[in-house]
């Protein structure tokens, strides 16, 4: 998974458009980008939507829903309870919120907390231990604004999150998601930042609008030089090699093979080399 | 009795067939004038040449929205009591009011234009004209005039400046609107000829309208505002899904081969349309390649690939920005044409037909490809081809664009309210939601297939759009008609009828 895009679920327009950016998930949003009075009209939506909706077989389908102190919270659980829903998405995020929607389910659920308050940045590792947790989506407009920060083009306010969702996903072997890009306007910017989050060992980034999934797509693929010396990796086993060896002039021992397979599953995974 | 798009069309009017592209005679253009007359005033352009009613007037619409020329003669009508007029604007926009007005005060008999949107639509629609309301491509209206099938008695030409021999230039002057190229029929073929300038100058060293042709000058205050020849929409959209049709536009014309060195391309002035010029552009870098030549209407965006050397001219015959009009001026290798070089069929090598892929719009299109740009889906009258249907015919690859459902409504049906532009003449649909490709180009179907590039069908896509929007309930249409749609060879190729529901 290398893109999340945010869907606001009371658009019935972005609803029907959704599958067509070639994001890898879609977060179908009932928290912030639903005003109040709209809730229940955006929860009946994507209620109806779920039901009807042709989704591709690689693409994830994740709904955010409300913060579990809310009243809110229960009402999208008790709706979508039954929906066709891959992950949960869950803000302001405690390992307590996490059990807390656990609880609503009598079956196992996938969880993507959101990190985006600094009790949470540092109480990350137990968010991460929580069973069902998948990924951590950091949030950094919040988290800016919860630390009473100015969010600015290189992030330097957010870099200790950054590199300490990275740093606990890493340990769990979860999915580290960076915060999206908020200036949709600034293509540069966000260019800026793609490599800041690919720099930092980010494995994938949430987008607020469609336009920005190319790009994410394309930074957190492996690139045509990792997906060749992959393969040379691969062949070089192939004719017998094995312990510490040379390829391409660099030296290859178990944790290069290991990469370099894991390079080849996910160039598979997002077509950028054949299957076979 | 039905043409070859299966259209009723009136047993008085040629219907569009096979003949339609056998090429026509052109008269002699006019004799040129010795001597040309200045004015100081309309009334007195009029006296001079005796102006009376039942005269045909004819127009350019290069000032775009910010024509004023356009509303003087129209006022100059009404002050002189003239009955019966005719009139053939090039284009006709909203703020072309002096000739709504003459509508309703009905003295105008017939109007004859490539485009038409605002309060004149309405009026014609509302069958307030005494004769034909008739709608040309722009290649078919230099066509019309040049062959004589249509007569302009006295053409007023808005003029950005003009010099003393009766030159004209659209480049120079306080509403410099770059290139002519709609005038120049009108300017060879018309009976006389009115420059109408607030730039009057001793001599011009360039200049694309020759004196030679002209009669009288008026010389005025202001024949408009220069910012309202800015399209309505030459901004790269932003909309997603526009980007993504245009983007997949470019994939799919670079998996057809058409993105190589030395190629052609036009785009209209559409959002969409911009947009998939920039993903070519952004593909002509990476492959470092450039292009032989872009035509059409010009905006900014072609300008800037002129000026970063990504192509080697720009075929200009109408400017749409202030941008394009600064290189119109400035740079050589941005030439001016005529609506006539641009597309009239009977030209032996129009810049139409050199293209290798243009890429267009349309409101409706067709399980036959056939595409609607004049109505919309509820027949009102809201553009027209311009050079829809001219391109469409002589590009190697046309493509249009749309998304498959805009407003709830599908853009793909089973039948659409008016044919502009034949099927035959489209070869690919692009929506977000899928390709399809005109059953006739096996050509392109084969190298798609080759390239691995999924297509659908038109039944397939309708059915898709079906599941989004449910079949739209059929409509029944008024079928009083107001005139008709001509097909860029003269013929017919569907009716126009007053809007409204039986």
């Amino acid at each position: 998974m290398r893109s999340l895009l945010f869907i606001p679920a009371n658009q019935p327009a972005m609803l029907q458009n959704a599958f067509l950016f070639d994001a890898d998930a879609l977060i179908f949003d009932l928290e912030d980008a639903v005003a109040p009075e709209e809730k229940d009209n955006a929860r009946h939506l994507l209620h109806e939507f779920l039901q009807t909706m042709k989704k591709p077989p690689h693409v994830w389908v994740t709904v955010r829903v409300n913060g579990v102190d809310t009243e809110d919270f229960l009402r999208d659980v008790a709706l979508l309870r039954h929906d066709s829903i891959d992950a949960f998405v869950l803000p302001k995020a405690s390992a307590e919120a996490i059990c807390r929607l656990r609880d609503q389910f009598d079956h196992p659920i996938k969880v993507i907390p959101i990190v985006e308050e600094s009790y949470q940045i540092l109480r990350m590792e137990s968010i991460a231990k929580e069973e069902g947790v998948m990924a951590l989506l950091l949030g950094g407009e919040d988290l800016a604004r919860d630390m009473g920060a100015t969010r600015s083009k290189l992030g330097n306010e957010i870099a200790y999150a950054r590199g300490r969702v990275v740093m606990i996903a890493a340990a769990y072997h979860l999915i580290s998601i960076d915060t999206p890009y908020t200036d949709v306007l600034d293509d540069i910017g966000f260019e800026t930042e793609l490599e800041i989050a690919k720099s930092y060992g980010m494995k994938a980034k949430s987008a607020i609008h469609p336009r920005h999934v190319e790009g994410i797509n394309r930074t957190f693929s492996p690139s045509v030089e990792e997906i060749r010396f992959a393969e040379h990796v691969m062949e070089a086993l192939k004719a017998g090699k094995s312990g510490s060896f040379r390829v391409d002039g660099r030296m290859v021992d178990r944790p290069i093979v290991d990469r370099a397979k894991q390079t080849l599953e996910r160039a598979k995974q997002y077509g950028l080399v054949k299957s076979s | 009795m039905k043409n070859l798009v299966d259209r009723e069309i009136s047993k008085d009017l040629r219907p569009y067939g096979e003949q339609s592209l056998q090429k026509s005679n052109h008269l002699s253009k006019k004799q040129t004038s010795t001597q040309v007359e200045f004015f100081s005033s309309y009334k007195e352009a009029f006296d001079f040449f005796s102006l009376k009613d039942g005269i045909t007037v004819s127009f350019h619409h290069h000032l775009r929205s910010g024509d004023g020329v356009i509303n003087d003669v129209c006022q100059e009508i009404r002050s002189r009591d003239f009955q019966h007029v005719s009139l053939m604007p090039s284009s006709i926009f909203p703020t072309y009011q002096g000739i709504a007005q003459l509508i309703r005060e009905h003295r105008v008999n017939n109007i004859v234009t490539s485009y038409c949107n605002g309060e004149v639509s309405k009026l014609v629609q509302q069958g307030l004209l005494q004769g034909d309301f008739v709608m040309q491509t722009h290649g078919g209206r230099a066509r019309s005039i040049m062959t004589g099938e249509r007569k302009i008695d006295v053409a007023f030409l808005a003029c950005p400046t003009v010099d003393k021999s009766g030159n004209g230039s659209g480049m120079e002057g306080k509403s410099a609107c770059g290139v002519l190229g709609y005038a120049i029929s009108d300017l060879e073929y018309a009976k006389k000829v009115i420059l109408v300038t607030d730039h009057l100058v001793e001599s011009l060293d360039q200049y694309q309208l020759d004196g030679k042709y002209v009669d009288g000058v008026i010389v005025v205050d202001s024949i408009g505002d220069p910012q309202g020849i800015v399209s309505g929409t030459t901004r790269i959209t932003r909309d997603p899904i526009g980007l993504k049709i245009a983007k997949d536009t470019t994939k799919l014309l670079d998996a057809l081969g058409l993105i190589e060195d030395g190629f052609s391309m036009q785009t209209g002035a559409g959002g969409t349309s911009l947009a998939v010029a920039a993903y070519v552009k952004e593909l002509m870098k990476q492959k470092q390649i450039r292009a032989r030549f872009c035509s059409g209407g010009i905006t900014s965006y072609f300008v800037e690939m002129l000026e970063e050397g990504l192509v080697d001219k720009l075929l200009d015959v109408q400017c749409f920005d202030l941008e394009a009009v600064r290189s119109s001026k400035e740079n050589k290798n941005h030439q001016a044409i005529s609506a006539s070089v641009y597309g009239n069929p009977d030209e032996t090598n129009p810049v139409s037909e050199q293209l290798d892929f243009v890429i267009l719009g349309a409101t409706e299109i067709d399980l036959n490809f056939n595409v609607n740009v004049t109505t919309d889906s509820f027949g009102a009258i809201i553009g027209g081809s311009g050079g829809h249907s001219d391109i469409a015919r002589g590009a190697f690859v046309t493509v249009v664009v749309s998304s498959l459902v805009k407003s709830r409504l599908p853009i793909l049906r089973e039948s659409i309210r008016t044919i502009t532009t034949p099927g035959c003449d489209i070869d690919l649909f692009v929506t977000e939601r899928g390709v399809a490709v005109n059953p006739l180009r096996t050509d392109l179907i084969q190298k798609l297939d080759q390239a691995g590039i999924a297509h659908w069908s038109m039944p397939e896509l309708l059915q898709i759009a079906h599941e989004m929007t449910g079949v739209p309930r059929a409509l029944s249409f008024s079928n009083e008609v107001i005139g008709y749609v001509e097909y860029r060879d003269g013929s017919v190729i569907d009716m126009l009828y007053q809007e409204g529901f039986e």
